[in-house]
């Protein structure tokens, strides 16, 4: 729950705000934990995930937002999730092929049991570290929109930089 | 197949009142518009993660393209060039004729040109133990393609987050 709304959009706005962000945050999780299993998968997960906090960001203004996740964060999770991709590709050498899924045994077909939420070897760990750099992003690019002001200026000399 | 046109039409039509608008809002509505019914095509076509994947994309970039024409001052172009105007409208006509000649030669709508997508969906749950084929192309099959998109997006994050920041490094010798 979120207290204290003291600046941002209207009452209305607020209270189902308040009431929608947890379900949205949720149902983005459900996608990304159920990608390889249902229809969705881990870019549209990660894009609900980062919409859950720019709602949160339009709503109670940036203030609120930056005391749920800070800046260095985000900046800490671009870069966490595209490195956890490579590393389960570089790992997948020790069993012979760039990308290879090295939960795999020879001469079986099926990995885990199939339908089961912990199954298929490395792709609901790979699902994670795209949903991760997804969300963190577009979270950023949001974040460069409202927080820094293009065109600033230099005090100095007064012209646009 | 002929909701598909209708709504085909539709958003041609919205993408036409997009560039003929002198607003720039509503220039942005209607881009949403047409990205709204793509998102339709896709689920009537049968294949909702595009559906899924198309929607909310469009609703994320219609936030950021709303927020991003508030920031910047209204500029409005009007001038007649009637000499750039012909020589795009030719060029067009001709891209136009050609095009024409080119549909005639694509395989018809709903055989692949590829014959290695069979051998995927006849043996893809087998090999890779994920029902949902789709994931299993993204992911196994085609894992590469999936690096490179992963590479795309990190680097678009970080080059927004470096060149709209406030704080520009200028050189230090002139102080």
């Amino acid at each position: 729950m979120i207290k204290k709304p003291a600046q941002g959009m209207t009452l209305i706005v607020k209270t189902i705000t308040r009431y929608t962000v947890v379900l949205i945050l949720m149902f983005g999780m459900y996608f990304i934990m159920n990608g390889h299993l249902v229809h969705g998968g881990c870019f549209a997960g990660g894009i609900i995930v980062a919409l859950s906090i720019i709602h949160i960001m339009l709503a109670f203004g940036k203030d609120v937002a930056f005391k749920r996740i800070t800046e260095r964060a985000i900046k800490l999770c671009i870069g966490l999730g595209a490195f956890s991709f490579l590393l389960l590709g570089i790992i997948g050498f020790t069993k012979g092929a760039f990308l290879y899924n090295f939960f795999r045994k020879p001469g079986v077909d099926y990995i885990g049991q199939p339908f089961s939420l912990f199954s298929s070897g490395i792709m609901p760990l790979m699902n994670l570290a795209i949903s991760l750099t997804v969300a963190s992003g577009f979270c950023a690019i949001f974040l460069a929109l409202i927080v820094y002001k293009p065109g600033g200026g230099d005090k100095n000399t007064g012209r646009k930089l | 197949m002929i909701q598909i046109q209708v709504l085909l039409v539709f958003m041609i039509i919205a993408a036409a009142i997009a560039i003929g608008t002198s607003d720039l809002l509503g220039a942005v509505v209607s881009i949403g518009a047409v990205g709204l019914g793509l998102a339709i095509v896709f689920l009537l076509l049968q294949s909702p993660d595009l559906a899924i994947l198309q929607l909310v994309v469009e609703i994320l970039s219609l936030v950021i393209l709303i927020r991003a024409v508030g920031i910047k001052d209204t500029v409005n172009v009007r001038e007649r060039r009637f000499i750039a105007t012909s020589i795009s409208v030719i060029l067009m006509g001709l891209f136009l004729v050609f095009a024409s000649l080119a549909i005639l030669e694509i395989p018809k709508f709903g055989n692949p040109a590829m014959k290695l997508s069979f051998l995927y969906l006849k043996d893809g749950f087998r090999q890779t133990g994920v029902p949902n084929i789709v994931s299993a192309i993204m992911l196994d099959y085609r894992s590469f393609d999936m690096l490179a998109q992963i590479v795309i997006a990190f680097t678009a994050a970080i080059g927004v987050v470096v060149i709209a920041r406030k704080k520009i490094y200028v050189n230090k010798d002139k102080k």
